[in-house]
């Protein structure tokens, strides 16, 4: 066992285990807190298919994040007013059930990451950052101005969302089917990351013309690797939004977009824990920080501007090691 | 009459234009030259606002504003450039992105700490209060016309310093060769610092301006940020005279889109759904014309082949 593997499980133990002690000590706060850290951490291993595996920094997630926010946050808002979604040319229905509302946020996200990435793949360095910046932007304020969702002020849901066999409103079963989501995700990214397409697209982000050379084509592979990208962090959105019963564009907000980011940084790039370690840390220092002072983002500033130009791979270059360039 | 309202609006967008050449000047000239990506150019632009808030209020002179607006900006800037920035001018852009995001948190946090989270007010000067008349009964407010006129101002003094003194050539000559430049005995890092604050002190000078039309408050920088990332992606990033094409573009967008677009659909559509699709779509349009602008030209208007 390698030390990153090892550092792997000991970190999705310790996720484990702390809102298992705190369900023990009947501390449901703690519990939610970690399930807020895990719902970021999918979010992060989402994108950090995109900037740590293919090199793509967008700066335009948070749209993918709240795209699977609103799917969710429609579907139920439709079902829980009894009103069909659409009635022309067939009617839909709203839902309630969380294995409808998954699929939903993912195919729309992973949809809007299609046709975002098509556009914005046709730049690249400095160009690709603010366009998707700027597309995320563009999504910020038309759900600012759709007034049938509520606008400004989103939409709120009474009761969470259900899954068979599961009361989601207990914090620890959500926590659970969250937990499961996570580590279903990180398998499959995992197992995308070593087989071909993970390879290559690695490639592509070490020398385009090499990989030219041998017959791929480095634009579908980044449009790949960027659909699948925002597929996952949309998932993600839809279980932030059920968690908080509370979707808005506030979501969709460019500061989220550098959140995201903040947690595959602080994780270490390229690695697929990294966004857990590094979600799990941000959770942490806002729980810790924002009880010593309301101004706490100066103190996220300064870490993260430490992390930067000091200990470049974050969590995981700083404990096991640097990356590896041969297997 | 409509048409005069039409023209008051297509001077508005060439008003909020022109501020946002301001912004965008800066960063295209930091980005040509150092190849840095600065995400705190809007902390800057805030900083100038709070300034000239704070002199304003202390001293009641609105010159004395906009000189304080330039000298804290550029301190600001010059303050992180020497100290942090400079760490980042070799580093890929993912790092600038992150550093400069890290700023922006200590900025706005630093600023809220110090003035409080309500917004200041920065009053319009005695002698540009009102509105002046202009040719065919047009009446328009005198201060945004006064923005227009100084905005342009300094825009033709920029292009004549990049095209005529000593520090504009050195400025081109940095852009497309660093190492040669240094060969040739030219201070580097001098130039370097000196290109961040004259970026740093058109933000602070744009945040005073506008800061007498919408109020002095922290995050105020942001969306003026995002907007002149896109005027500069339109422009073609690293071209001066594509940000004051691509700032001109975004300007009447943005303005005539939102006076406009309603009234369009408002042709074949009922009055409430025209005005909620109209809105909505004037509120996209300038990342509209930029997605359209790329897919024809991916490096921008003025950009390099």
């Amino acid at each position: 066992m390698t030390r990153e593997s090892c550092l792997n499980v000991v970190l999705m133990g310790l996720l484990l285990a702390v809102p298992l002690a705190a369900w023990a000590l009947d501390e449901p706060f703690i519990i939610t807190l970690t399930t807020r850290a895990v719902i970021f951490a999918i979010a992060g291993v989402g994108l950090n298919l995109a900037l740590g595996f293919g090199g793509l920094v967008s700066f335009g997630h948070a749209a993918f994040f709240g795209l699977g926010g609103y799917a969710m946050g429609i579907l139920a808002y439709h079902a829980q007013t009894y009103t069909p979604l659409m009635d022309w040319p067939f009617v839909i229905e709203g839902t309630k059930s969380m294995l409808v509302i998954w699929p939903v946020a993912i195919v729309a996200s992973g949809l809007a990451a299609l046709a975002i990435g098509a556009l914005s793949l046709r730049t690249s360095g400095v160009y690709f950052i603010m366009i998707t910046l700027a597309f995320g932007q563009m999504f910020f304020y038309f759900t600012i101005s759709w007034s049938a969702y509520g606008g400004e002020d989103g939409l709120s849901i009474y009761v969470r969302n259900s899954f068979p066999g599961l009361n989601t409103m207990d914090p620890i079963q959500f926590f659970a089917i969250c937990y499961g989501l996570l580590l279903l995700v990180l398998w499959g990214v995992h197992r995308m990351a070593n087989a071909s397409f993970g390879l290559a697209l690695r490639a592509a982000r070490q020398n385009e013309e090499r990989l030219q050379a041998v017959g791929q084509v480095p634009y579908r592979l980044y449009l790949t690797a960027f659909a699948i990208s925002g597929a996952i962090t949309g998932l993600a959105g839809a279980l932030f939004a059920d968690l908080n019963r509370f979707v808005s564009p506030s979501m969709l907000s460019w500061q989220t977009s550098g959140e995201i980011m903040v947690f595959v940084i602080l994780g270490g790039v390229g690695r697929v824990y990294g966004p857990v370690a590094g979600a799990a840390l941000f959770i942490l220092l806002e729980h810790t920080l924002g009880g010593l002072s309301p101004y706490w983002h100066v103190y996220l500033g300064a870490i993260l501007l430490g992390v930067v130009l000091f200990a470049r791979g974050g969590i995981f270059g700083l404990l096991a090691g640097r990356e590896v360039a041969h297997d | 009459m409509s048409w005069i309202l039409l023209v008051e609006q297509a001077l508005n967008g060439l008003q909020f234009g022109v501020m946002l050449f301001l912004m965008a000047a800066g960063l295209t000239l930091i980005f040509g030259v150092m190849g840095l990506i600065n995400l705190a150019h809007g902390s800057l632009y805030m900083v100038g606002a709070f300034a000239a808030a704070a002199v304003a209020a202390a001293t009641g002179s609105f010159v004395l504003a906009l000189i304080a607006s330039l000298a804290a900006a550029a301190l600001a800037g010059v303050l992180i450039e020497a100290t942090i920035i400079r760490r980042l001018y070799d580093r890929d852009h993912l790092d600038q992105v992150l550093a400069t995001f890290a700023l922006i948190l200590i900025f706005s946090e630093g600023t809220r700490w110090a003035f409080g989270s309500f917004p200041l007010f920065l009053d319009r000067p005695e002698a540009l209060s009102g509105t002046v008349s202009l040719p065919f009964g047009i009446e328009y407010s005198r201060y945004r016309l006064a923005l227009i006129g100084v905005g342009l101002a300094v825009a033709a003094g920029l292009f004549w310093m990049i095209a005529k003194t000593r520090v504009g050539i050195r400025i081109r000559a940095g852009e497309n060769d660093r190492e040669m430049i240094a060969a040739l005995g030219v201070d580097i890092s001098r130039l370097y610092t000196l290109v961040f604050a004259l970026g740093a002190a058109l933000a602070g000078l744009a945040g005073a301006l506008i800061g007498a039309i919408q109020s002095v408050q922290v995050g105020m920088g942001e969306p003026v940020l995002i907007l002149a990332f896109v005027v500069i992606v339109i422009g073609g990033i690293g071209s001066v005279q594509g940000a004051l094409v691509g700032a001109i573009l975004v300007g009447l967008t943005d303005t005539l889109g939102g006076f406009l677009l309603p009234k369009a659909f408002a042709l074949f559509l009922s009055p409430a759904a025209a005005t909620s699709v109209g809105s909505s779509l004037a509120s996209m349009s300038i990342y509209i014309l930029m997605a359209g602008v790329l897919l024809v030209r991916p490096k921008g208007l003025f950009g390099g082949a």
